[in-house]
């Protein structure tokens, strides 16, 4: 009161106005602030940073909360790379507990951030998928060629990378820029490994020759380019091994067939991973309600990727109309984040000289 | 100077601070972490990587192309809605603003539909395809604001000019468009920033030969490289900066005063007039909704015919994460409503400050500086800056703080140019009578603002209800606007899912124009 009536002495007929807005000023400061979260070092509660395509089912984590008393509130960052982007700069300060959702392509630059918890869980992992004491791989989705299965009656589907040079694959596959999308990296860094660092490049240049077409992200390629999807152009697509699954479990129609299959060579494997950013006992448990069955078994049918233990059941669809391709292409995260840059501005090169 | 308004100098103190904390302070902040974390690369080297010269030159000419061409277009179409009255024709304008809402995926799916690669004009991945889009995405800009001048334009000077002799074309030339000119530069200054930071039109409908600075940013912050993404940030905001700062002082020089009409807008006369009149509408219309329809038809197709089957499908969400679309709905109002009086009241005030001439060409600029820069690195400047003195980053006022710093110039540039042009006399006689500044802000300015800012507010609301800017680039608790609700869709690889979608998009548009509607009717009965 005493600054408003400072600010109302110096001219008598502003008094009003200026008490008025000074008013405004603090209530809208209030507002502010009521409405803010403000940072808190309780271990009732966690705050679980993750990508937007997080999800589960209804009363997964209210399980996990009446078990602990710790409730769980979730913060979505944009994708995946808009997540760990998030988390880099807000290291000083972090703005959760635990970050879910960082996967091998983007793994290196974020390890820094974690803190190291060996979860008791890990013995029922993949071992194949853990790597570092820092992060604790949650689940994995193969990035592999999917295909319309109608447009193959004639010609057989392709059986790995090198078919689909072939002319009689021509016109035929859709793949997504990696400069711009995490299913286009995968698919990248896949020839990569494949081809090798001398052969790669000669493998876009012919692929592309043969009438591939660019899209700019998974849902154009998928739903625009697709004809499996609704598209039209093309009956090749890279998409995810659980991918035909999915067109199952959400047909309009109950159905048990599905229209598209996966080509479980030539696949990459993307692993994602958990980390505690703020160490407590809470965030350590909760690291460890994600690699508990229930967490697993719910993974599946909600993000359509699968679960890092192996014991955990897969839902029916997952079995019947895909397969877990058994090699999968693997690159190191380090070696990923040391030529990452440089082998998109080279793939960039090749297809738009 | 004015004694008697001298105390509107108060009123840029809000809009400035509310800048400078949620604009400046994260943009400096996260230019700076983003450029001291550099590995020792030159600016040059970084800049020649980027190819910038081709970038930059891409984006200063398609932006240039697209706002004369909108502009272009986009008059003859604000001449017709704002100078006759005709049945349905709030309904019309309200239905013209759809396209701006709908997020730039949504859109691409239906022109891949008209300009695919397998249509009969193949314009995807050519450099039409982006001016058509801008101009498809911002003809409501052009509509809404020159239209809300013109409505304004007293229709007795035209006449007067008429009276002496001069004919259709003179009297337009030499009494409207100088009326009108404020208002078209205000358009043109929008639709130009929108272009030049053009992200989702490029980066989907482009292909990979095209990109503008805002892409290139984002694409460098994909690759987690902060140093390149912050040095193309800078050259963008160098770039905006220039353009807005020869806007704002081209502006200050051509301010015309007028008395502002008052009345009922006549109906077209002879079949003439109604042949133009709603020649031009009809073609709008088509430009701008006939795309949707595609979106629509796809929206009510099942696998045995049409129906209601995708939006019966809504209501039973098979995922905790899934909302129903009233749920969606009423976190998009929420959202819209906190953004829209955010940006109703900071940017009213601005105006009625810009308008009286108490600012210099830098507060202009500042205002308009949000709309012109790249939109991830605000996004990722609150995360670095908003932490103190109160942790906000994960406010749920975020979301509506982002969107309503990009709604602003909206509310300035439809409010100043109407403000701007209220003879002074008008205010000097109110004065005289005895009328303190306030009264003559709340008795004179306000009510002839109303009307203005009813139609930046539209727009506003729009911004918000499409998601624009900062938004997709901050953490936020789950709360799914529509947008986000059709994005969800969109990420499961099902055809049945996009079919969900696109009846999410369906709402979308219900909902935008019911919304633009109730705010030009809250217009028509305030006045």
């Amino acid at each position: 009161m005493e600054l408003s009536s400072q600010m109302g002495s110096s001219s008598s007929n502003e008094g009003g106005l200026n008490l008025k807005l000074f008013t405004a000023v603090i209530v809208a400061c209030l507002v502010l602030a009521a409405c803010s979260t403000t940072a808190t070092d309780e271990p009732t509660e966690l705050v679980l940073l993750t990508h937007d395509s997080f999800a589960l089912s209804e009363g997964t984590l209210d399980a996990f909360t009446a078990e602990t008393g710790i409730k769980v509130t979730v913060l979505e960052g944009g994708d995946g790379g808009s997540l760990v982007t998030q988390a880099v700069l807000s290291k000083d300060n972090p703005t959760g507990d635990v970050l879910y959702g960082v996967d091998n392509t983007l793994l290196t630059r974020a390890l820094d951030l974690f803190v190291p918890y060996e979860s008791p869980a890990l013995s029922s992992l993949d071992p194949s998928l853990v790597t570092d004491p820092r992060v604790t791989p949650i689940d994995f989705g193969d990035v592999c060629l999917n295909y319309e299965k109608s447009a193959f009656a004639e010609i057989a589907p392709p059986t790995g990378l090198d078919d689909l040079l072939q002319p009689a694959y021509a016109n035929m596959l859709v793949v997504e820029n990696p400069a711009t999308s995490s299913p286009g990296l995968a698919f990248l860094l896949a020839t990569i490994v494949e081809y090798g660092e001398d052969g790669w490049q000669d493998y876009w240049t012919n692929l592309l020759a043969n009438g591939t077409v660019i899209a700019p992200d998974w849902e154009t390629a998928y739903y625009t380019n697709f004809t499996g999807g609704g598209g039209t152009g093309s009956p090749i697509v890279v998409s995810y091994a659980s991918s035909p699954p999915a067109g199952v479990i959400f047909a309009e129609e109950p159905t048990d067939e599905a229209l598209t299959a996966t080509v479980t060579n030539g696949c990459f494997r993307q692993i994602e991973y958990a980390g505690i950013l703020k160490d407590s006992e809470a965030a350590r448990k909760l690291v460890d309600f994600m690699l508990s069955k229930d967490f697993q078994e719910d993974i599946p049918l909600n993000m359509f990727v699968f679960p890092a233990r192996t014991d955990a059941a897969l839902p029916t669809e997952f079995v019947d109309y895909t397969e877990i391709p058994s090699n999968p292409l693997t690159m190191d995260p380090e070696t990923i984040d040391a030529n990452r840059d440089r082998w998109i501005d080279e793939w960039t090169q090749i297809a738009a000289p | 100077m004015d004694p008697n308004r001298r105390s509107l100098r108060w009123l840029v103190a809000i809009p400035t601070l509310f800048l400078a904390y949620f604009f400046v302070y994260p943009l400096v902040s996260i230019l700076w972490v983003s450029l001291t974390s550099g590995d020792g690369r030159s600016w040059a080297e970084i800049l020649h990587t980027a190819r910038i010269g081709k970038v930059a030159w891409f984006s200063v000419w398609q932006a240039t192309a697209s706002t004369v061409l909108t502009v272009l277009l986009g008059i003859p179409v604000a001449w017709a809605f704002s100078r006759f009255d005709f049945p349905g024709r709030r309904l019309l304008r309200a239905a013209m603003t759809i396209p701006f809402v709908l997020p730039t995926v949504v859109v691409a799916a239906a022109f891949m539909v008209l300009f695919g690669r397998t249509s009969s004009l193949p314009l995807v991945e050519t450099v039409w395809i982006v001016l058509i889009a801008h101009v498809f995405y911002n003809l409501a800009v052009v509509v809404r604001v020159v239209g809300g001048m013109w409505e304004s334009i007293d229709d007795r000077l035209v006449e007067a000019a008429r009276t002496m002799g001069a004919n259709r074309w003179t009297a337009f030339r030499t009494v409207t468009l100088p009326l009108l000119r404020p208002a078209i530069a205000a358009a043109s200054a929008i639709v130009f920033l929108f272009s030049f930071t053009s992200f989702g039109v490029v980066l989907l409908l482009g292909g990979i030969r095209y990109s503008t600075i805002e892409v290139a940013v984002w694409r460098r912050y994909f690759l987690l490289d902060l140093q390149g993404a912050a040095t193309l940030a800078v050259i963008q905001l160098i770039g905006v900066t220039v353009v807005l700062t020869v806007y704002a002082s081209w502006q200050r020089k051509r301010q015309t005063q007028q008395t502002v009409r008052a009345g009922r807008l006549p109906a077209p006369i002879g079949w003439k007039q109604r042949t133009v009149v709603f020649g031009i509408i009809g073609l709008a219309l088509v430009a701008e909704l006939g795309p949707l329809v595609t979106l629509i038809v796809r929206s009510f197709k099942t696998s045995d015919g049409y129906g209601f089957a995708n939006f019966a499908a809504l209501t039973n969400p098979d995922s905790a994460f899934l909302v129903t679309p009233a749920t969606a709905i009423g976190n998009s109002l929420r959202f819209g409503l906190a953004a829209v009086a955010l940006a109703v009241l900071i940017g009213g005030l601005a105006s009625v400050v810009i308008a009286a001439h108490r600012t210099s060409t830098w507060f202009d600029t500042l205002l308009m500086l949000p709309l012109g820069t790249s939109a991830v690195t605000i996004g990722f400047g609150f995360i670095v800056a908003l932490d103190w003195p109160i942790d906000l980053r994960t406010s749920t006022m975020l979301v509506p703080i982002a969107h309503a710093l990009v709604a602003i110039p909206f509310v300035v540039r439809t409010t100043v140019p109407v403000l701007a042009s209220i003879r002074n006399h008008l205010r000097e006689a109110a004065a005289t009578l005895g009328a303190s500044p306030r009264q003559v802000l709340r008795k004179i300015d306000l009510p002839i603002a109303a009307k203005a800012l009813a139609a930046g507010g539209g727009l506003a609301f729009a911004v918000s209800l499409g998601e624009f800017g900062a938004t997709s680039f901050i953490a936020r608790p789950s709360t799914p606007t529509l947008p986000v609700a059709i994005f969800r869709f969109l990420a499961r690889p099902a055809e049945a899912s996009f079919g969900k979608a696109m009846a999410m998009s369906t709402i979308l548009m219900l909902v935008t124009a019911v919304v633009i509607l109730a705010i030009d009717g809250y217009r028509a009965g305030d006045l």
